[in-house]
Order: C-alpha cells, then structure tokens, then sequence
C-alpha cells in the first residue's frame, strides 16, 4: 500500500519538500508540481537530497509547470520522470493514498 | 474510479485551483468519475460570480462553472468558509440579513460533512492548496 | 462551531481518517479551520487521527495568550476532542526536538476510555518519524491544509 506524495512548493521557500523526503517509504511516488519544480532542477542546492532520501521511490515532476517556469527537460534532476496532468491523474490512481506537502 | 477533489485557495493568488481544474478536466478525460469538488479556506472565492478579471487571461470561475455543466459536477462550497469570507447564496443572504449574494452558476454551499463524506465515499481524495 | 451534520447515506463504511497538522497556529487560519473540519468527522463513526509534525506541534503548546494580537484563542477546543471519541493525536518527536520543544511544553489532552471505567488517559502519543510515516501508510484518506 504505498503513497503519492506531492510537493508544491519550492524547497528555497518552504521546507515541505525536506518533510516530503523524510517521510517515504520504497515503493511510494513523489511528485513535484507548481513552484515545487524548482526543487527537480540540475546543480541546484537540493539536488542532492534525491539520491539517498528517494531509495526505491518514483521522483516525478509536472512537466507543464516545469515549462511554465522557464526549466528545460534537460535540466531536471537524473531519474526524475516527467508526467503531464494525465499521468498525475495516474499516479493517483496508482497510489492508495496522497499526500499533499503544503 | 471515483475522485474527490479538495480545492483549499481562491483564484489566481494561489495556483492551487488552476492545478486542481487542470486535474480535474484530465481525470474527466480519461474517464474517471469526479464525486464531488469541495472548495475550502480561501477556496470558497472560486465560487463568487462577481469576479471581473482580465479579458486575456484565464476566467476561473467560469472554467469551473462550465466544466461543471458540461460533467454534471457536484461544486461545493463549505458554509463555515464560506461565512467567514463572504461567499453567498440567496438563502445564506437572507438568512444573515445581507443586501446581495454572489455564489456563481454550478456552485452550491452546504457543510463540512460534504467534505467528510467525500472522503467515504471516493477512491481517492486529492488536496490542492498552498 | 460550525453545525454537526448527519451523514445522508449510512454506507457502512469505516475509514481510516488522518488531519495532518504541520503549520504554527494564528499565522494563517489552516490550524483552526482543520480543527473545524476534525470536529464535523466525529458524526461520521470514522477511525479519526491528528498528527502534529513540523511546525504543527506549536498547536498543542501549552499557555496559548492570544489577547495581544486579537484573535480567539481556539486552543481549548484540542482538550475537547476527547469527548468527540478523537482519541488519538500523534505528535513526532523530531519536530519536537528541532524546535527546541519537549512533550512537558505541550498542552494536557486526555480522554476517558469508556472500557477501563472510564479511567483518564492521554490522547498525545509522541512517535518518532519512522514510525510516524508507518502510521500515515495506514490511513485511507489524509486530508492537509
């Protein structure tokens, strides 16, 4: 039975993406939508974070967001899958549970 | 399956019901059943037809009032909320003896045990907020 | 308050309902009106749980003085919860111990366990963060605000 967490702030502004990251457990998504997509970008300050907190997790990122916000593809954090609302709506589904980190 | 959606800002200032319209519209698509979208805290001013805003840009309360129509959606709007922000229907106004309501077409106030029983009755309940 | 009202259809169902609670009290009105929220589901005979992590365990603090900024003071409504069958409120420990906080500082709640002669017993049950997102893994619906 696992969880899809979403995340919809940035991790600069708001530690929702840190509580996020210390409450998953293998098997759950986590997903990063509205100005959460910052956190999903390349060299930034939480990069690192994903690599050991997100052990046998999905990382996803809302890929309209991503290109509202000017990110490119490219430049999202390795193992982050992009999804657009239609694949949100599945990751829900997916998951028994979600949980919004607000 | 069946989705219960929980929409806890008002338009525009927070993305939270741009994001949970978006949802709603591709859970719709891809066949799924809404139970009921329920507005919250300050998601009660998504339901005010007195909004005016920009002719280029997006009209949310309509968004939410057409895709409604269209799906036969259940809108709800939390009284308590509701009260406190000044979001009213006809009932409400002369109930407290104010001089106008504003709810907007498809949406409807009733209680916090909408929301609860949304959570019963769904799948999946799913919280857009700040 | 706001009114209490019956659920329209008896399903039957009984769910596992969890209001997590991560934001100071008074600074916005998400504390109060999921308090709000928490008080309508004791109509519903659902298996209702609070957790307090983040800066939501600043909602439990004892001495609560809202007179200087104006507010209603709504923290005596978690002593009451008891009473609604709302007996179980989780509290994580290293939300506690980053914010310099101890169980001592929190507010007394306690219920009174009709299966032990009606014998006081606290309904604040500190848990550390493993075991916390065991207990979130548990529940059929988390609501967050």
């Amino acid at each position: 039975m696992s969880t899809l967490h979403t995340v919809n702030k940035s991790p600069f502004e708001r530690s929702s993406l840190i509580s996020a990251l210390n409450h998953l457990r293998p098997g759950d998504a986590l997903l990063m939508l509205e100005d959460g997509v910052v956190g999903a970008r390349k060299g930034s300050a939480f990069a690192g974070l994903f690599e050991s907190a997100a052990k046998g997790c999905g990382i996803y990122v809302l890929g309209p967001d991503l290109a509202a916000r000017g990110i490119a593809e490219g430049d999202v954090i390795p193992g982050a899958k992009l999804v657009d609302y239609g694949g949100f709506v599945d990751l829900v589904t997916a998951h028994q549970r979600t949980q919004a980190w607000l | 399956m069946k989705l219960g959606i929980l929409v806890n800002e008002g338009p525009y200032t927070h993305q939270a019901s741009d994001t949970a319209y978006q949802f709603t519209k591709a859970a719709l698509e891809k066949g799924h059943e809404i139970f009921r979208v329920f507005f919250y805290n300050d998601g009660v001013n998504n339901g005010t037809r007195l909004t005016v805003p920009p002719q280029d840009d997006r009209n949310l309360q309509k968004a939410w009032s057409e895709l409604a129509e269209k799906h036969k959606l259940d809108l709800v709007v939390c009284i308590a909320a509701a009260q406190r922000r000044g979001v009213l229907d006809e009932g409400e106004a002369k109930r407290h003896g104010k001089d106008a309501h504003n709810i907007a077409p498809g949406f409807r106030i009733s209680g916090l045990g909408q929301l609860v029983e949304t959570g019963i009755a769904a799948d999946r309940l799913v919280v857009f907020g700040d | 308050m706001a009114e209490v009202e019956a659920p329209q259809v008896d399903t039957g169902i009984k769910k596992k309902f969890m209001f997590i609670n991560r934001k100071a009290p008074y600074g916005t009105i998400y504390a109060l009106e999921a308090l709000e929220v928490v008080l309508i589901s004791a109509a519903f005979e659902q298996d209702v749980s609070l957790a307090f992590l983040d800066d939501g365990v600043y909602q439990l603090l004892k001495g609560q003085n809202t007179t200087g900024i104006g507010m209603k003071n709504f923290s005596p409504t978690y002593r009451a919860l008891g009473d609604y069958e709302i007996t179980k409120l989780y509290v994580e420990q290293e939300s506690l111990d980053e914010r310099g906080l101890n169980p001592a500082d929190l507010m007394e709640i306690t219920y009174e366990d009709e299966n032990e002669d009606f014998a006081k017993k606290p309904s604040l049950r500190i848990v550390g963060r493993s075991e916390l997102t065991e207990i979130m893994a548990q529940q059929d619906v988390l609501l967050n605000f």
